[in-house]
C-alpha cells in the first residue's frame, strides 16, 4: 500500500506564548518545536499498517517554513520510509496548506490511505484534514478511535459527542484523521535518530503543487493574551463553612446555579 | 443587515442549543435569518427554530439525512447556498460542524474562520476573533477575497436567548437527492453516560490528580448530577487512567467554556489553563494555596476536596430544591 501522513509542526503544549510588538503573530524565539500530538497517532497508524502489508512504504509530508523539516526529521526516526517538504510561508492558512499538501499528493502514483491528527494543537481549527481529502476528491473520516482495514476499504470508529461514537465505512483512497486512543505512538530510537539525518526530504515549491498566495483566503491580526484575571474571592473558615459560603456565593453573587 | 444562513443541527430529534446561540445572535443583529435543517424526521422541528428568530427554515427531512455524513449534508447544503447566497453561513463548532465546514468552504472557495469564541456582525460582514494555542492568544480573523463569510463558533461562546413561542417562520422543504454516498455510517453506538458533554454542558466540575483514583470521582459525579453538570478532567488524572481521553480538558483535550468551571484537586498546569479560562466564573478548591489554577479562580477554596465536595454537594442541593 501507498501510505501516506501529513504532519504540522507546533510549539510544544507548556510553551508560554508571547507576542510579537505589532501584535501580528508570536514571538517564535525559544519555542520548542513538537509534532502536533495527534499527529503522532497518524504516524504510529500509518507505520503499524505498513508492517502488516509487506511492500507497503510510508510517506510523510509536511507544509510550512523550514524549520518543519526538524519534525520530519523525527517522523523518518519512527520509521517513516520518505519525506516530502512543500515550502510555504509561515502565515499561511489552513486553506492553503492543504491544498499544497494535496497537490504534492497529486503528483505521487498512488495514493491507498492518508492519515492525519484530528487537529492541530496550535491553530485548532480542525480543516486541513477534510480540505486535503476534498481537493483530492477521496473520502475522509474524523476524530477516529479505531480502525477495522477490509480488503476494499476501512471501518472506522469516529467519536461524537456525550461518548458516543458513529460507526463509518469508507473505500480506499480515503483520509483517516486520529483521535488519542487510536494507538500509543512509539519513541525513535537513537540510531534511528541518527540514520534519519542521513535521509533525503524531497523539496516542493508552491509552483510545483500547483498553489500560490491567492489560496490564501483567511488572515489572522491583531493578537492579543487573554487579560489578567482580576484577583478572585478566597474562601476561608471550616470545610462545612466554605461549602456553605460558596455554594451562596455561586447562587446569589454569580448567580450559575 | 445581511442574510445569513444557520446550519442547524439536531441529534434524535432534537435541536442543539448551540443552534438556538446562532439563531439568536443572528436575529438578535436584525438580519434575514435563514436556518437549513437536516436530518429524517425533522419538519416539526422548525418552528422550535423561529422562537429564537428563524425566519425562514430550509428542510430537508429524507431517510439518507438520518445520520450526519459530509457527503450527504453538502450535497443538500450547496446547491441551497447557491441559490440563497447568504453572506454569513454560520454553524457550531461540534463534531458535525466541524466535520462539515471545510468540506463546504473547499467547495465555494472561501475561507472558513472556526471555533470562533467572539461574532460580530458589521453590514455584510463578520468581526470575529478566535484562540489560537488553546486559549493562551487570541486572533481576528480577516477574510481575504469575496464570498460568504464562513465560522464554526464554539459552543456556549454566544449564550443562548430566551425563546419566544408567539414567533413563527415561513418554511420551506428542499428537495434532495444524495446520490452515491461513499462513505456510509452504519450505526451510532450512544455513550452510557446520562451526563451532557464537557464541551456542551452550562457546568463543568473536573477533576485532577489528587483524586487519587478512578473511584474517587464518584463524589464529583454526585454533584455534578445536582446541578447537571458534566464531569471533566485534566490530563494528569487521564494519564492516570482515572478518566477517559473523551473528558479531557486542556490543550491535548477538549476546550470548553461553561458558565461555571469547578476545578477540583488540579493545580493549573499550562496546558489545563489553556483549555479553561475562558470559563464565565472559575472555582478552585485545592489543598495547595499556591497552585496557578487560583490566578485564574472568581472563587477559591484552599481546603481538602474530599471534605468540601460532599457537603458542596449538600448545600446546592439545598438550593436546587428551594
Amino acid at each position: 500500500m501507498n501510505i501516506y501522513v501529513c504532519i504540522k509542526q507546533v510549539p510544544d503544549t507548556e510553551t508560554k506564548i508571547k507576542l510579537n510588538p505589532d501584535q501580528s503573530g508570536i514571538d517564535t524565539a525559544g519555542i520548542k518545536w513538537i509534532i502536533s500530538p495527534y499527529d503522532e497517532l497518524a504516524i504510529e497508524e500509518s507505520l503499524r499498517l505498513r508492517d502488516k502489508n509487506p511492500g507497503s512504504t510510508v510517506t510523510v509530508l509536511a507544509a510550512g517554513p523550514a524549520r518543519v523539516v526538524e519534525s520530519m526529521r523525527t517522523a523518518l526516526a519512527m520509521g517513516a520510509d520518505n519525506a516530502i517538504h512543500v515550502e510555504l510561508p509561515e502565515a499561511a492558512d489552513n486553506n492553503w496548506v492543504a491544498k499544497s499538501l494535496a497537490g504534492a499528493l497529486k503528483k505521487e502514483p498512488k495514493v491507498d490511505i492518508i492519515f492525519t491528527g484530528k487537529e492541530a494543537i496550535d491553530d485548532g481549527a480542525a480543516q486541513v484534514s477534510q480540505l486535503v481529502a476534498e481537493y483530492l476528491g477521496i473520502s475522509y473520516v474524523t476524530v477516529v478511535l479505531g480502525i477495522e482495514y477490509l480488503p476494499s476499504g476501512v471501518k472506522c470508529k469516529r467519536e461524537i459527542e456525550g461518548g458516543s461514537f458513529e460507526m463509518v465505512e469508507a473505500s480506499y483512497p480515503v483520509l483517516i484523521a486520529a483521535q488519542k486512543g487510536l494507538n500509543e505512538p512509539r519513541y525513535a530510537s537513537l540510531p534511528n535518530i541518527m540514520k534519519a539525518k542521513k535521509k533525503e526530504i524531497k523539496v516542493l515549491k508552491t509552483s510545483d503543487v500547483g498553489t500560490s498566495e491567492s489560496d490564501q483566503k483567511i488572515r489572522y491580526k491583531n493578537y492579543q493574551l487573554p487579560p489578567p484575571k482580576q484577583a478572585g474571592k478566597k474562601i476561608s473558615g471550616d470545610p462545612a463553612a466554605q461549602a456553605k459560603e460558596l455554594a451562596r456565593l455561586l447562587h446569589e453573587e454569580a448567580k450559575v446555579v | 443587515m445581511s442574510k445569513v444562513l444557520v446550519i442547524a443541527e439536531q441529534r434524535d430529534g432534537r435541536l442543539k442549543k448551540s443552534t438556538f446561540e446562532l439563531i439568536g445572535a443572528s436575529a438578535a443583529a436584525g438580519n434575514e435569518t435563514h436556518v437549513a435543517l437536516l436530518g429524517e424526521g425533522v419538519t416539526g422541528l422548525a418552528q422550535e427554530l423561529a422562537h429564537y428568530g428563524a425566519k425562514k427554515v430550509h428542510i430537508a427531512d429524507h431517510a439518507g439525512l438520518k445520520f450526519y455524513t459530509s457527503e450527504a449534508y453538502s450535497k443538500v447544503l450547496f446547491p441551497l447556498i447557491q441559490s440563497l447566497s447568504p453572506s454569513v453561513i454560520m454553524a457550531s463548532h461540534t463534531p458535525t460542524g466541524r466535520d462539515l465546514m471545510p468540506r463546504l468552504s473547499a467547495k465555494l472557495n472561501v475561507g472558513l474562520a472556526s471555533d470562533c469564541t467572539q461574532l460580530a456582525f458589521e453590514g455584510d460582514q463578520i468581526k470575529v476573533r478566535r484562540p489560537v494555542y488553546a486559549g493562551k492568544a487570541t486572533v481576528e480573523v480577516e477574510f481575504l477575497g469575496s464570498g460568504p463569510r464562513i465560522a464554526t463558533v464554539r459552543q456556549n461562546a454566544l449564550g443562548v436567548p430566551k425563546p419566544d413561542a408567539s414567533r413563527t417562520a415561513e418554511t420551506a422543504q428542499l428537495s434532495v437527492d444524495l446520490g452515491k454516498i461513499a462513505a456510509q455510517v452504519t450505526e451510532v453506538v450512544k455513550g452510557t453516560s446520562a451526563r451532557p458533554d464537557v464541551t456542551e454542558a452550562a457546568i463543568v466540575i473536573s477533576g485532577g490528580r489528587s483524586l487519587k483514583n478512578a473511584e474517587n470521582f464518584k463524589i464529583l459525579e454526585e454533584t455534578a448530577d445536582v446541578i447537571g453538570a458534566a464531569v471533566g478532567a485534566s490530563r494528569a488524572a487521564v494519564d492516570a487512567g482515572f478518566r477517559p481521553h473523551r473528558d479531557q480538558v486542556g490543550q491535548t483535550g477538549k476546550v470548553v467554556s461553561p458558565s461555571l468551571y469547578i476545578a477540583c484537586g488540579i493545580s493549573g498546569a499550562i496546558q489545563h489553563l489553556a483549555g479553561m479560562r475562558t470559563s464565565k466564573v472559575i472555582v478552585a478548591i485545592n489543598t495547595d494555596s499556591e497552585a496557578p489554577i487560583f490566578q485564574l479562580a472568581d472563587y477559591g477554596v484552599v481546603g481538602d476536596l474530599f471534605a468540601i465536595i460532599p457537603l458542596l454537594k449538600e448545600e446546592l442541593k439545598k438550593i436546587k430544591e428551594h
